[in-house]
């Protein structure tokens, strides 16, 4: 989807992906054959009415669920061929996670729930240190480190979160309805951050049912009943082609 | 890996410390449990010491032997003719010796102290490993002619003697009798029976029958016998010989007892293993109640954070990691439990030790068994609750409300 000349493997391949759920006669097709590539560097928001499959597409996409059929390659991997423990290992290498609740851990400083992914990728206490505090200073929030969520606005909250989703320094940045529960202004705020942060090189993928914030995205693809529906080129590509 | 593992016990300890009360009302069976288990286990062993004690202070290899009230009526007390055929005609015994005893009133110094007289002989001393620690026993003169010289007990010196003084040659008066104090004797505890072998007066055997019974009979006598015989046949040859002289026809019942410290000791053992596998057994049920307490509760936290386990997993979290970090919260919370059980029971059994007089006797493999048998439950009874957890489905943990 992008325009740039991919070299290698594409970072994201989808080949007629299905998903179904449930069995029988309460069985319910959420994707009917889903073909798509996702380039590096590329800011892809995925929009569509409820029901049509984004979500779905999301939880393969973030390795956190497999197809019921078709073929996900990241990086080359068959993904829908690993085992649980080894897309998490995937998950913890390449992938970084934003959602719209934010999920922070309750009652555990921004710095330490910065640290979490550091953790489990076995860093020593300084290096996560170090990291967490680098990715906060991105985000703008080296300050608050010390802050508890409940102690944070909804926007700093996000932030946080997207600060924890760059701490590995992630291949991919997912962004399940990053705005949300935000208003306007602090919602712009996330999308500029976000804006800056493909701009450094990090691919982003975004589901939204707003246009305005998928109008910060290269790309828009479009999904309706299980199906892509239309891919476009979002107003910022356009605005830098034009520009 | 270190760095891991140090995250997740500290992890552990804020889950605890966030719900402090639950908690520690959820490790309750497991502190009931072990705290039981170490306060039954530290007084059984000081009883058994103390008793053991008792029992060492009466000889070892001795059989005491008394009167009892038979078919024909009132306890026959036994005569120094027993006595002497007992020591003289059973192979394997070295000596058999009598004693009396009765209450007296101890006189010295202007005071007075309610003890006891007890008439013995050097042979009885012997039998008996009585040490006389100052001074000396009797002469064999002293015995024969019932001469007023005693030997006194530790209790009685405490009380009516000046302390820091050497009481030998001291005069004092039992009762009517005026005697000269020629040895003092060890401690040696209370004796069978609640009796205080410490307040005691000694006399000579023959002084006392004559000036405070007017008799000959004796009360008891001891009989220590070559640890190389076997304990039951002399026994069997004691009761012969008894049931001879005392004219006990065919079945007539013995109207006489013999105590055999040995079994004395055994019997004891039997009676501790006894108590230990009951309170084992209670304190089993309390563990296991307490260990459903800890899964009951460890659900309840799987539950309630199942967001939190959605985080985890979708950040790159292992099944392994997300169960080592609910069964550590498990294991230390048990641990904690173990713990406070360990301090409880030192309070309670060292209190209840000084009630009830006995030594307390701090049996280091007990606690150690029982904090490792918590930690064990912690892994037993929390790995259920820890697997729920590893095998969420990240999608669904995380949204749930």
């Amino acid at each position: 989807m992008n325009a740039g000349a991919p070299s290698g493997p594409p970072l994201i391949e989808l080949e007629g992906i299905t998903k179904t759920f449930g069995e029988g006669a309460a069985a319910f097709q959420a994707l009917k054959g889903v073909d798509m590539r996702i380039e590096r560097g590329d800011f892809v928001a995925v929009m569509g009415p409820s029901g049509s499959g984004k979500s779905t597409t999301m939880n393969i996409l973030g390795c956190l669920d497999v197809p019921t059929s078709g073929v996900f390659r990241f990086l080359g991997v068959e993904v829908q061929a690993l085992d649980r423990d080894q897309r998490s290992l995937l998950r913890r290498r390449y992938l970084g996670f934003v959602f719209q609740g934010f999920n922070l851990l309750a009652r555990t400083s921004a710095l330490e729930n910065v640290e979490l992914p550091l953790l489990y990728r076995g860093e020593r206490k300084a290096v996560r240190r170090e990291a967490a505090m680098r990715a906060l200073d991105q985000v703008g929030l080296a300050p608050w480190a010390d802050h508890t969520p409940a102690e944070l606005s909804g926007g700093q909250q996000q932030r946080v979160a997207i600060a924890r989703a760059l701490a590995t320094e992630p291949e991919v940045l997912l962004a399940d309805e990053p705005t949300g529960n935000l208003d306007t202004e602090r919602s712009i705020e996330i999308m500029e951050l976000l804006t800056r942060l493909n701009g450094e090189g990090i691919t982003i993928l975004m589901v939204t049912h707003e246009h305005e914030m998928a109008g910060f995205a290269r790309t828009v693809v479009h999904f309706r009943d299980g199906l892509v529906e239309r891919v476009e080129r979002g107003e910022a590509a356009l605005a830098g082609e034009t520009g | 890996m270190f760095g891991m593992f140090g995250a997740t016990l500290l992890l552990a300890f804020r889950e605890i410390r966030r719900h402090l009360l639950r908690s520690f009302l959820t490790t309750l069976g497991i502190i009931i449990g072990v705290s039981a288990v170490i306060t039954m286990v530290t007084l059984g062993n000081g009883v058994t010491a103390s008793v053991k004690e008792q029992i060492s202070s009466l000889g070892s290899n001795v059989f005491i032997v008394f009167p009892i009230p038979g078919d024909r009526g009132p306890p026959r007390p036994f005569e120094q003719a027993d006595v002497d055929a007992v020591g003289n005609q059973i192979a394997g015994v070295e000596v058999a010796a009598g004693s009396v005893s009765t209450g007296a009133t101890a006189f010295h110094n202007g005071q007075d102290w309610s003890s006891n007289v007890q008439g013995v002989d050097n042979v009885f001393l012997q039998a008996q490993s009585i040490d006389v620690i100052e001074g000396r026993a009797f002469t064999a003169e002293e015995m024969e002619a019932g001469k007023n010289v005693c030997l006194v007990g530790p209790k009685v010196l405490e009380a009516i003697f000046v302390a820091g003084v050497s009481p030998l040659g001291e005069r004092m008066r039992v009762n009517q009798v005026s005697c000269t104090v020629v040895g003092a004797l060890e401690e040696r505890g209370e004796g069978g029976g609640g009796s205080d072998q410490d307040n005691v007066v000694m006399m000579p055997l023959k002084t006392v029958q004559r000036r405070f019974l007017g008799n000959d009979d004796l009360h008891y006598f001891v009989v220590k016998y070559d640890a190389a015989y076997s304990s039951s046949t002399i026994q069997d040859s004691l009761v012969d010989l008894l049931r001879e002289r005392r004219l006990l026809q065919g079945t007539a019942d013995n109207d006489f007892n013999v105590i055999d410290t040995a079994q004395v000791n055994q019997a004891l053992g039997a009676a501790t293993g006894a108590l230990t596998a009951m309170v084992a057994l209670i304190a089993g049920i309390s563990l296991l109640v307490g260990g459903i307490g800890i899964m009951n509760i460890m659900l309840v936290s799987v539950t309630e954070r199942t967001r939190e386990i959605g985080i985890r997993l979708a950040i790159g979290a292992l099944a392994r990691e997300v169960r080592l970090q609910f069964l550590t919260e498990a294991v230390v919370l048990c641990c904690l439990g173990g713990l406070i059980g360990i301090a409880l029971a030192l309070l309670f059994s060292w209190s209840l030790a000084t009630a009830i007089d006995v030594p307390f006797v701090f049996d280091p493999t007990i606690n150690i068994l029982s904090f490792a048998f918590s930690a064990l439950m912690g892994i037993a009874f929390g790995y259920y609750p820890a697997r729920r957890a590893s095998k969420l489905d990240p999608i669904d943990a995380l949204r749930h409300e």
